[in-house]
């Protein structure tokens, strides 16, 4: 989920000086950070809302949308730089917002994206506390009892969705704190929204239709991410068509091998399993060569998770996001059918950072 | 005879003209090329500063569809929300501009706090380049342009001292502003931070300056201007940014035109050279041109190749004149700034741009000046039947006869009742075009009209008894015409020179009496940067406190806008006692006392003559987003300020807009008390680097002065060479004629007189002639200069000024003038008398 806060802050011409406000070693010298260890258990409706103490925290969506199929990503992006803290402007960039959105559109055989970035303020972008609420001019996320809706204004695309939920909230990690790496330090709130019911219009070429599909929300916070010496990440979050749900992710180092990894699946009878490093396994099974940036994507993985064994197969090749002019990183994050033994049994989104470049946070 | 005999013969005959008066082709040639220079001088400087104001203004401007803006103080933030949620909006930026000290830079320095987010839509030249990513949002670090830079003399991780709402700052160089904006960012001065630092360390909390505004596609901007203010409080304006550039450039239009007209000025004394060079070199080749006519040469070719050596002269002329022109002009915008001390640019350096249309147009305008002046002794060279040239050599009987009498003199009554009738007329487009053409006219009716004068002058000179002065009158009265040919030149120059003469005597006097009003303290004490700084609490109280100071007035300067299409004008606050506004205003004509109605407001002349404001009337003034009606108690004199001022009363002011800050105090110093010490022990207390000076009202007086001086250097200039191309023009014509009278002074010589009498006769002739050219030339100077100060002036500047006529000087120069004329005319003897008696009658073959 990291590389969707990364991707709101790629597809920027400016996201190259403000990704900076992010690295640790300038912020967390200024300002105390939280980190989510220290957090009480999750409490909603408090936690749906923003974290505005944590350096950096998204709310990422992701989904299908059926008849004609499209792949769907919204992401908000909340960052606190831990700079003019003490400046009384209104203008003072205390709290920063990026937005991206991205259309995996079949007959085009690309992703069509689109992105936002403000500082937080005068109304015209911010990140409420309390119900999700996080906005940026006409892009919004908005929590309205058991649903969502989003808005997202793009030049080739816009949709707005209502996102309704239809299970319980699937608290990740122990009690909603996630580790991200070996050191205890390295953890993040986390919990998603999986199986959430969406209904609304979609705009694109130019005609707008009714459209439904499924989609999948995680909502993560953290002050202290990327574990050292990871230089990027594999994580997948599918819903399964007999109402089952799993997350999963690995952080990698240089040599590609795992640094940390983690997820959990919540079966159709909604019983929950949290997967520690052992038990969590990504296998490439196709490789694809970006003709752009020449990077090579895993587009197709086994993988392991417990007991569970999946096969992830893209909706179409070319969902590689390109985003070196600007934040200097290029990474694929496309939609995905899931299989169990070889039959359809799924839908999701899969994302693959740092093989291009190692990435930085 | 082949026509390529012709050819080289009439080639060889134009190579005699230059070589018999190589000197004078040369004073020609200059006289064309400082003519040329200057206007090419003028156009340049003038364009490049001009393109370089409005492409800074375009790139810092960006792809906006519209631009908010306010005075000079800024407008509530809060305006900027409705506007970027305007449905039309597409992106909205916010700019708060400020001008700080930056230590050890004599200029301030331009910096606009802007939202990186919101920029990067719309102002490219607006977004920072860090080298440290973590920099861009950062509250202590500055982003110079290239130019600002090199100004600064930083590279990045350098420290800037910038001195800002009265501390000090230090700013890290943290990387580049407007790298991505293309080249033409590259010339700006400015500097980039981010809003929120600003607001906190320039006192602005709650202020921006601008919001730039991108238009939903398909929108109209006229209706959302409309839509926008009806809103927006008064003084907040939206306009396109073309409009602020228009503005801009226009302001400068008027002393641009008023610089060209003095280089055409020089142009056409340039014209009258060739005519007197040309009428010297005919008169020399008279015969052999004659010659050339009876073997079979056409009039008509006679008369181009003629022409064609006067066209040489002025292509000749024209390209030292690019050459001259361009090095001044990079002069010019050194010493002078790149508005040649106009006043209506900023005090950058501007790169000078070559553009080769107008270096062509200028040649072409040079070339034609001196194919003019050729023109007519060419036709009168050609006109001349070639048996009575070939028989004898006397051109004068032709000028003399040529054009009846009072047909000319009609020419110039009607062209004086023209002129007055053109003073009259009102301006065309901003430009005093009737006025120039009214002194045209004075100019061409003297001319018209000299012959008579002249002989009327002549013949009220008493006769003298026998002797040189005798024979000199006596060949002054048997021929007027040529003597009113040779006159006519001077006359032009003196008529000029002596105008612009009176014009900036008047002016200069003006100001010094403005000054004087102006200036009514012993101390002046000036915020740094001039108009936006502020001088502290602190520093007032220590004002306050100082031992010596009898009365202390402070006073706050700003701007605001009055029209959306204009620059913002001067809001000034003082402390004016409505009851004797004269005691600190330079008032002209009628004031009233406004207790009754609302409160009193003393507008500028500028203002007042550019709106129409009058006496009495009422007009609205944006104060704190409020429209302020203000009676209009006086007009005052401004000089400083060509975009125009409004004075208020201070404590008016600061009730109304709750701003009590100023930036500007004036110190009366007890009787007795040594205002040197008061100052010295002022500057002590003041903190050392906030830039703040401490300057007596003589300094004051004496350094406006001097910029008084520089601006009219350039007059001061083409003044003395106007001076020197009316002698030259002078002497010209005499030699020319001693050259025709070879026989003459033979004859005479034959008869008995020696070289001495001949000498002290054209000398006398002269003296004579010279004594009617320069009062000929006063009186129409006169005229010239009441069209130039009644007329001209307050219709470019929109200012008046008072006549004062320096009648030391002008009688000075006219002595001189007379002393040189009389000088020349006996020089020009000693060569005429060189050759022996024998062979200047052989002459006459």
């Amino acid at each position: 989920m990291l590389a969707a806060g990364l991707a709101s802050l790629a597809g920027l011409p400016f996201a190259r000086r403000v990704g900076a406000a992010l690295t640790p070693s300038d912020a967390r010298t200024a300002i105390a950070y939280p980190d989510a260890r220290t957090g009480a258990p999750l409490a909603f409706p408090a936690d749906f809302g923003a974290h505005p103490q944590y350096r950096v925290e998204w709310w990422y969506v992701t989904g299908w949308i059926d008849r004609p199929t499209y792949g769907f990503q919204v992401t908000f992006f909340r960052v606190r730089p831990g700079i003019a803290e003490d400046n009384p402007s209104r203008f003072a960039p205390r709290q920063l917002l990026f937005a991206h959105a991205a259309l995996a559109d079949p007959a085009l055989g690309r992703l069509r994206v689109a992105e936002r970035a403000a500082r937080e303020g005068f109304g015209l972008a911010g990140a409420n506390e309390g119900p999700t609420h996080a906005w940026i001019g006409s892009w919004s996320l908005v929590q309205e009892g058991a649903e969502y809706l989003t808005a997202v204004r793009a030049p080739d695309f816009s949709f707005d969705f209502a996102l309704a939920r239809t299970q319980p909230v699937l608290v990740e990690g122990d009690g909603g704190v996630s580790r991200k790496g070996p050191d205890p330090d390295e953890t993040s709130g986390y919990y998603s929204e999986p199986q959430l019911a969406v209904h609304g219009t979609l705009a694109v070429g130019g005609r707008s239709r009714n459209v439904e599909g499924a989609a999948w929300l995680d909502h993560e916070w953290s002050s202290d991410y990327l574990a050292r010496g990871a230089v990027g990440w594999d994580w997948t979050g599918v819903n399964f068509e007999d109402g089952g749900a799993l997350m999963a992710f690995r952080i990698r180092d240089a040599a590609g091998a795992p640094v940390w990894a983690g997820g959990t699946l919540r079966d159709a009878s909604g019983r929950r399993t949290t997967f520690g490093p052992a038990d969590i396994a990504f296998t490439p099974l196709h490789r694809w060569t970006s003709p752009r940036t020449r990077v090579e994507y895993p587009i197709a993985m086994h993988i392991r998770a417990g007991g569970l064994e999946a096969t992830l197969e893209p909706l179409f090749d070319d969902q590689e996001l390109d985003a070196r002019a600007s934040v200097g990183t290029v990474y694929w994050e496309g939609a995905v059918r899931a299989r169990l033994a070889g039959r359809d049994a799924g839908r999701g989104y899969l994302e693959l950072t740092g093989y291009g470049a190692p990435l930085r946070l | 005879m082949t026509p390529l005999a012709s050819t080289r013969a009439v080639a060889r005959a134009a190579g005699g003209g230059f070589a018999h008066g190589r000197g004078r082709s040369v004073v020609a040639i200059l006289a064309i090329a400082s003519g040329v220079a200057l206007a090419y001088a003028v156009e340049l400087v003038n364009r490049s500063a001009v393109s370089e104001l409005v492409s800074g203004l375009a790139v810092l401007s960006g792809t906006s569809d519209l631009e908010v803006r306010g005075p000079g103080a800024g407008f509530d933030e809060r305006i900027y929300p409705r506007l970027a949620q305007d449905p039309d909006v597409a992106a909205a930026s916010p700019v708060l501009e400020v001008r700080a000290t930056v230590a050890g830079r004599d200029d301030p320095l331009t910096i606009y706090g802007v939202d990186v987010f919101r920029a990067s839509a719309i102002t490219p030249a607006l977004i920072p380049a860090p080298d440290r990513r973590e920099d861009a949002l950062r509250g202590d670090v500055l982003f110079p342009s290239p130019a600002a830079r090199r100004w600064l003399g930083v590279a990045t991780g350098d420290r800037v001292q910038v001195r800002a709402a009265g501390r000090a700052l230090a700013l890290r160089v943290a990387g580049t502003a407007g790298e991505t904006a293309g080249a033409r960012a590259g010339a700006a001065r400015y500097a980039i931070m981010d809003i929120a630092a600003v607001q906190r360390d320039f006192d602005r909390l709650g202020r921006i300056s601008r919001v730039d505004l991108r238009l939903r596609e398909g929108a109209d901007r006229g209706e959302v201007v409309r839509r926008l203010q009806r809103w927006l409080p008064p003084g907040v304006v939206a306009t396109p940014p073309s409009a602020a550039r228009d503005a801009s450039a226009e302001a400068s239009r008027a002393y641009r035109v008023n610089l060209d007209v003095l280089a055409l000025v020089a142009l056409v004394t340039g014209a009258m050279l060739v005519f007197a060079t040309q009428t010297l070199s005919l008169a020399r080749r008279r015969q052999s041109l004659a010659l050339l006519r009876t073997l079979g040469l056409a009039r008509r070719r006679l008369v181009a190749f003629i022409v064609a050596e006067s066209a040489w002269l002025g292509i000749a002329g024209s390209i030292a004149g690019l050459a001259l022109g361009y090095g001044v002009a990079g002069i010019a915008v050194r010493h002078f700034g790149p508005d040649l001390g106009g006043g209506y640019f900023g005090d950058e350096s501007v790169p000078l741009r070559f553009d080769p249309i107008v270096a062509l147009a200028m040649a072409l305008l040079g070339t034609a000046a001196a194919i003019a002046g050729g023109l007519a002794p060419a036709l009168e060279a050609a006109s001349v039947a070639p048996a009575s040239a070939l028989r004898a050599s006397d051109p004068d009987a032709r000028w003399g006869r040529r054009g009846e009498p009072w047909r000319r003199n009609l020419a110039a009554v009607l062209g004086v009742v023209a002129a007055v009738a053109a003073a009259a007329l009102p301006q065309v487009g901003g430009l005093p075009v009737a006025g120039y053409a009214s002194i045209a006219l004075l100019l061409a009716a003297a001319i018209a009209a000299m012959p008579s004068l002249a002989r009327a002058a002549v013949s009220l000179l008493p006769m003298p008894g026998p002797g040189a002065g005798r024979l000199a009158l006596l060949h002054l009265r048997a021929i007027p015409g040529r003597t009113a040919v040779s006159l006519a030149a001077m006359v032009t120059s003196v008529a000029l020179m002596v105008s612009m003469a009176i014009m900036v005597a008047s002016f200069r006097d003006s100001f010094e009496a403005w000054l004087a009003v102006m200036l009514p303290a012993d101390l002046y004490v000036r915020a740094s940067p001039a108009e936006t700084g502020v001088l502290t609490a602190d520093e007032q109280q220590r004002m306050r406190a100082l031992g010596g100071a009898a009365r202390i007035e402070f006073s706050r300067s700003t701007k605001i806008l009055l029209d959306p299409g204009k620059p913002p004008v001067a809001l000034l606050a003082r402390d004016v006692d409505p009851r004797h506004p004269a005691a600190r205003l330079a008032l002209i004509g009628p004031s009233v006392d406004p207790s009754a109605g609302p409160p009193p407001a003393w507008v500028s002349e500028v203002l007042a003559d550019e709106r129409g404001l009058t006496v009495g009337s009422v007009l609205d003034v944006p104060l704190a987003g409020e429209r302020v009606p203000f009676t209009i108690a006086g007009v005052w004199r401004d000089y400083a300020r060509p975009q125009g001022a409004i004075v208020v009363e201070r404590s008016r002011f600061e009730a109304l807009t709750g701003d009590t800050s100023v930036n500007e105090a004036a110190i009366w110093i007890d009787r007795g008390t040594d205002p040197g010490e008061v100052r010295r022990e002022l500057l002590r207390q003041l903190p050392a680097d906030a830039g703040t000076t401490v300057i007596s009202a003589g300094d004051l007086r004496r350094r406006s002065l001097g910029v008084f001086d520089r601006t009219f250097a350039v007059t001061y200039a083409l003044e003395a060479a106007s001076v020197a191309i009316g002698l030259v023009a002078l002497s010209a014509s005499l030699v020319a004629q001693t050259v025709a009278r070879r026989r003459e002074f033979g004859m005479l010589r034959h008869l008995g007189l020696t070289r001495r009498q001949l000498a002290r006769m054209l000398a006398f002739e002269g003296g004579a002639t010279g004594a009617i050219g320069t009062v000929t030339g006063l009186g129409v100077g006169l005229a010239i200069s009441v069209v130039l100060i009644e007329v001209v002036n307050p219709q470019s500047f929109h200012w008046t000024i008072d006549f004062v006529l320096p009648w030391r000087g002008l009688l000075l120069l006219a002595a001189a003038l007379v002393a040189l004329s009389a000088l020349t005319g006996w020089a020009s003897s000693r060569g005429a008398t060189r050759s022996d008696a024998v062979r200047a009658v052989r002459d006459d073959w």
